[in-house]
């Protein structure tokens, strides 16, 4: 179960956020009663159908416990009745009004209706609250309650993340289908991490260590490869008062007791809660020094994205938003990969399912499930919930990053995640600002991408998190508020090319129009790590593009015959450029990744080929003697022809490139 | 007990509003009785504003007024009920029976929103549907379980080509059993007629449902249309293991609806005035499309709509272009050159078809031949344009080249009979044999070894068909003495240049 309600588990520990903390503080001993309420209607997220939720209760054999508590609960039920539930006053679409409460907290999340759905308080005016709700609110009426949690939605955060696909909150889908085998019904309650699983458990601290926040207490081998380390929540320390020896523990289970500096103890259980939408906190942020490396030969080579960097990838549909973030999702050398489904298209999440799991990683040869989370919210699922996705996944993202992991989040597709917010503005007949986009669009895309970064954790460990986002403008065009605003806060921008994605030139990623900041920064670890000469090699083959779509133009108006031979010769290396290098077939096992090594020779290949070409212009030879079909040909099919594994078949080109200038140099020079 | 409510306070357009309302709940059906004429119309509430309640009316609300009619809340959801029953019937736009053939019984009911399918319970769809049509077969796969929409404009042939893929289309495998649900919205008598006698004709009316809502028939029951039809669909797909093609139309039609809607209700609106919400919208109807994990059926979704003004990026195929997996878009230049049927490939796109393909589902060249025929007609537009500029003469021999290819792929390859039923090896050939038209040097998409096992030139490399065969006469004269070594050479020649029709002159 999700949280918050279920108060009396939660470990002491859980950290609410600076802002709530205080009013949590002195609130949360009168919010336990309602709290525990939840607890009694809708045990383990069970489906609990609506109206039948005491007859089912009743019939239930108790614990002398949960007897007692069951009678506390039924008296202060009573009171509570009057004093915190709200009732529902207006609904209209995942838009719910209701009254009665005043004592409700902005940003907390509720219970509406008879079914339990699940929402979330957005706009608190004196007694009147307005709700968005995460699930299907057909079948609501007016008059029924809405039910106080006390806190923040959350999510839930420790092992069982991995290899997992859930929904915007945090809800996980292989347990929904186990209550419902093909749909998604509304009402099905607070689910998340598993709590049966036993993970093994190893123990870092002793009793009398002292712990300071995101200190490291104990670390599980979640996945064959992934160690997933607990750490102390932010703003907890103290001493270890108790701690469990190594073993199997389920995530409810207390492994460390800590006192602090004023005598509380504070539990730490396998996970801790935090809620979404604040972003946790870290010692500092350090600037991006490294590359994220995809395998894609126009994003490493040309527009690279940086670990701890954002990027965004607009395009209209069926451009390859979706195969490029999925390309980036299964071969991107990040230790984690959390990739967010927000309102796209169900199939592309079930191939996620099928696929990955099957693929193997370059680097660690493990299937590259181990490392991935997934969160689903297709287009046909609540829109509420759309708009939480986005901060369910960059909370997870933050975690893993606090335990010095490098972690890549996908989310495909913002706009669907901003057209959310409209929607929802809309409902509330909020001021539309562009295009009826809410007037605080561009600060909600930038606290999103500021969640990114490269840092150093609360416990020392250096992290990160590299935003790709994909966006899709509504018919293609790029000067839509959402690409504008988003196109402000990222620094690398994969702008992709409707007329190359006609052409079938995949990926349809616009040389021209792309950009990447990181490329200063990271211009020493490519000098270091790839060539001496790769930045320069870089930025002379995107001159030569530059060159190309000029000439283009030209060709256009007078035909490439009537160019003069230098730029003919431009223009034949470019195609190489093109075919031979910026297209990449995602579908081929040898193309569909490929190490930074082979890029550089691929690409020193050409620029030696063009090189030649130049000195034999000097000599007065024509382009058309020097173009070579059957070089061209080896080329274009290198990345074919020539394993990623064994490389030396570009030198085998490369001689006989030389033979061939040999060749001709002797017959002009003679 | 139900409650009544004998005053109306607000019309505006398809929706209606009653103040001092209480206990109703959002998405309950209401039923509006006309007192004098007995006339019944059916609503639904979708806003509860405390005791004021908004209710879109499915019927027209022309000749209601403030008190001449009673208003009844149904305490339902909309529902319909649901049964094999319903195969071969024909209903309005909420389900009721249009055909005098008696009303559906069922115990079955259910909500036509339907509801969203766990992404966990599906099943990657991949298997191919041959429609005996060669641009969608080879360059556009249809995929069973795919939402492949047809992109059309106003007088284009789009009736024609679904019609085809009806009846060619293989949507079932062996012993399985198909169920096609046919949603007219919004569209015109002829059209509903045209499909109508296409089943006939092709002998499957007692395995059609159709929901028609005519273009004069009320404008909001042009949203309830096809949630009725998909619930339908998803009925007999997904309880009786059916194999469901629905084919929808207009889908513009029901995009304006809407609009109008949207606009009574004075929303914000967001381009051209269609609503904000539009996206989430058409993706309630189109993600029910699909297969399951669990279970036998399927439901294959050809939604078809008409692009106003041609314009692919107007909200309408825009909003649906990325939620469907793919698009058949029609151009009008090819219709106008009697081009049947008229698919402009290039911005055409199945996005399903590279897992449907290939070894062991079509051919193993399938994916790269269709990669290059794209990227080779894609360069016939530049050098088209060129050739309007420079005129064709002055054209490079590569380029000339390109616009022979563009002219024959256009005439052979897109341009068929509208009975025309050709198998996927046919398709795939002709696309070899077009292709043999280029420079080789100019396939740059396909691998040596493709090129060598499926081009037809490479049999005696002249880089044209009959010219090969012609050689392949001459060498086996010359080698007449021995004629078993001749007859070896002419199957060689047969089998490297297979299925296609030539005659050696
Ligand atoms: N790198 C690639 N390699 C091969 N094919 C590609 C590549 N990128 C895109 N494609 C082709 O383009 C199709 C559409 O790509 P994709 O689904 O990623 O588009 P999209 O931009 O996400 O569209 P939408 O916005 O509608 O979701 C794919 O199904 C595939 O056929
Ligand atoms: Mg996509």
């Amino acid at each position: 179960m999700n949280g918050a309600h279920r108060k009396q588990d939660i470990p002491e520990a859980v950290v609410i956020p600076e802002t709530e903390n205080a009013a949590k503080a002195e609130t949360s001993a009168e919010e336990k009663p309602y709290v525990s309420d939840k607890l009694e209607t809708a045990p383990d997220g069970e489906m609990v159908p609506a109206g039948k939720t005491e007859a089912k209760d009743e019939e239930e054999t108790l614990t002398p416990d949960e007897v007692l508590t069951k009678k506390d609960l039924k008296r202060e039920k009573a009171e509570k009745a009057k004093r915190v539930n709200g009732v529902i006053t207006g609904i209209n679409g995942p838009v719910v009004t209701g009254t009665g409460m005043a004592n409700f907290k902005m940003r907390e999340m509720v219970m509406v209706g008879d079914k339990k759905l699940i929402g979330e308080v957005i706009i608190l005016d004196g007694d009147i609250g307005t709700i968005q709700v995460y699930e299907e609110t057909e079948g609501l009426r007016t008059g029924e309650p809405i039910l106080s949690t006390g806190n923040p939605l959350s999510v839930k955060l420790g092992p069982g993340m991995l290899k997992n696909m859930f929904d915007g909150i945090q809800r996980p889908l292989a347990k929904i289908k186990e209550k419902s085998p093909i749909f998604i019904p509304e009402g099905i309650g607070l689910m998340s991490l598993d709590e049966e699983t036993e993970w093994e458990t190893h123990i870092k601290v002793k009793v009398g260590d002292k712990l300071t926040p995101g200190q490291i207490y104990a670390t599980v081998p979640e996945t064959l490869m992934v160690e997933h380390k607990l750490m102390v929540p932010p703003d907890v320390s103290g001493e270890v008062i108790e701690a469990e020896a190594d073993g199997k523990y389920n995530i409810e289970h207390t492994v460390v007791k800590i006192k602090d500096q004023d005598g509380n103890i504070k539990e730490l259980k396998l996970y801790q809660e935090w809620p979404i939408r604040t972003p946790r906190p870290s010692a500092m942020r350090l600037e991006p020094t490294k590359p994220l490396i995809t395998g894609q030969r126009i994003i490493d080579t040309f527009f690279p994205i940086a670990k701890g960097g954002t990027a965004a990838i607009p395009g209209g549909f069926g451009t390859g938003k979706t195969m490029t973030q999925h390309q980036l999702a299964k071969w991107s050398d990040a230790d984690i990969i959390i990739y967010i489904g927000c309102g796209e298209r169900g199939n592309e999440m079930t191939e996620v399912i099928e696929d990955f799991p099957k693929l193997i990683d370059p680097r660690s040869g493990k299937s590259i499930m181990e490392r991935t989370v997934m969160i689903a919210n297709t287009s046909n699922m609540p829109v509420a919930a759309r708009e939480a996705s986005i901060y369910t996944g960059i909370t997870m993202a933050e975690y893993f990053r606090d335990m010095g992991y490098d972690v890549a989040i996908m989310a495909d597709s913002t706009s669907r995640w901003a057209e959310a917010l409209r929607e929802i503005s809309g409902r509330l007949e909020e001021m539309p600002a562009e295009e009826g986009y809410p007037a605080y669009l561009s600060s909600r895309i930038a606290e999103f991408y500021e969640r990114g970064g490269a840092v150093k954790s609360l416990s020392g460990e250096d992290g990160s998190i590299s935003i790709i986002g994909a966006v899709s403008p509504a018919g293609g065009d790029f000067s839509e508020p959402v690409t504008e605003n988003t196109k402000r806060f990222v620094n690398t921008f994969l702008g992709l090319d409707k007329n190359l994605a006609y052409a079938r030139h995949y990926p349809a990623i616009n040389w021209l129009s792309s950009y990447s900041g990181y490329m200063k920064t990271l211009g020493e670890w490519y000098e270091d790590n790839v060539a001496e000469d790769a930045v320069d090699l870089r930025n002379k083959m995107l001159d030569l593009l530059f060159q190309e779509s000029k000439l283009q133009e030209m060709v256009m108006l007078i035909g490439e015959e009537a160019l003069p031979d230098d730029q003919r010769w431009v223009i034949d290396i470019s195609k190489l450029l093109r075919v031979g290098f910026l297209q990449q077939n995602a579908f081929d096992k040898e193309d569909t990744y490929v190490p930074m090594e082979k890029q550089y020779k691929m690409l020193k290949l050409i620029d030696h080929l063009y090189e030649k070409g130049l000195e034999g212009l000097k000599k007065g030879i024509p382009t058309s003697v020097m173009k070579n079909p059957e070089i061209e040909n080896d080329i274009i099919k290198m990345k074919y022809t020539i394993p990623n594994k064994d490389l030396s078949g570009i030198d085998k080109i490369q001689d006989r490139i030389d033979r061939f200038f040999d060749d001709l140099n002797r017959k002009y020079s003679s | 007990m139900k409650k009544e409510y004998l005053k109306i306070d607000d019309i505006n357009g398809p929706l209606i509003q009653i103040d001092g309302v209480d206990d109703v709940f959002y998405g309950e059906v209401v039923d509006i009785k006309e007192k004098a004429s007995g006339q019944m119309r059916k609503g639904k509430v979708i806003k509860i504003d405390g005791e004021t309640v908004t209710i879109q009316v499915f019927q027209s609300t022309s000749g209601l007024s403030s008190n001449n009619a009673k208003t009844t809340f149904t305490g339902e959801a909309m529902e319909i009920p649901v049964s094999e029953e319903m195969l071969g019937r024909v209903f309005n736009g909420i389900g009721e029976p249009i055909d005098n053939g008696g009303e559906i019984y069922s115990e079955d009911t259910r909500n036509i929103n339907g509801m969203p399918i766990n992404p966990m319970s599906r099943q990657y769809p991949r298997n191919f549907i041959q429609t005996g049509i060669s641009s969608i077969d080879v360059l556009t796969t249809l995929i069973r379980g795919q939402k492949l929409p047809i992109f059309s404009g106003n007088g284009l042939s789009h009736n024609e080509l679904a019609a085809q893929i009806v009846r060619q289309a293989k949507i079932t495998g062996e012993g399985e059993d198909f169920a096609i649900v046919f949603c007219a919205i919004g569209v015109k008598h002829d059209d509903e007629k045209f499909f109508r006698k296409t089943f006939e004709d092709a002998g499957v009316m007692d395995h059609v449902v159709m929901y028609v809502n005519y273009a004069d028939d009320p404008v909001a029951e042009r949203t309830t249309a096809p949630r009725a039809a998909l619930t339908t669909a998803e009925y007999l797909a997904f309880d009786k293991g059916m194999n469901v093609l629905v084919v929808m139309s207009d889908i513009t039609a029901y995009a304006e609806a809407l609009r109008e809607i949207s606009s009574a209700r004075e929303e914000v609106p967001s381009r051209k005035g269609y609503p904000g919400y539009m996206y989430s919208d058409l993706a309630s109807l189109y993600e029910r499309a699909g297969m399951l994990k669990d279970k036998k059926g399927s439901i294959t979704f050809l939604p078809i709509l008409t692009m106003p003004n041609d314009d692919i990026t107007h909200p309408i195929p825009d909003l649906t272009g990325f939620i469907t997996e793919g698009q058949v878009v029609l151009g009008r230049d090819l219709e106008q050159r009697s081009i049947y049927p008229p698919i402009d490939i290039l911005p055409s796109l199945s996005r399903l078809m590279k897992d449907g393909i290939g070894e062991g589902y079509t051919r193993e060249d399938h994916q790269d031949l269709a990669n290059q025929l794209f990227a080779a007609y894609s360069r016939v537009q530049e050098v088209r344009d060129l050739s309007q500029i420079m005129g064709e003469d002055d054209l490079s021999e590569t380029d000339k080249s390109y616009m022979k290819f563009g002219r024959e792929f256009e005439k052979r390859f897109l341009n068929q009979e509208f009975d025309e039923n050709r198998t996927i090896e046919e398709s795939l050939d002709l696309g070899w044999e077009l292709l043999s038209i280029l420079p080789v040097t100019e396939l740059d998409r396909l691998s040596p070894k493709l090129i060598d096992k499926y081009l037809p030139k490479t049999v005696y490399g002249t880089g044209d068909l009959r010219a090969d065969l012609k050689k392949a006469q001459e060498t086996m004269d010359e080698e007449v003495k021995d004629v078993k070594k001749g007859d070896k050479k002419l199957e060689k020649a047969e089998k490297d240049a297979p299925n296609i029709e030539y005659e050696v002159s």
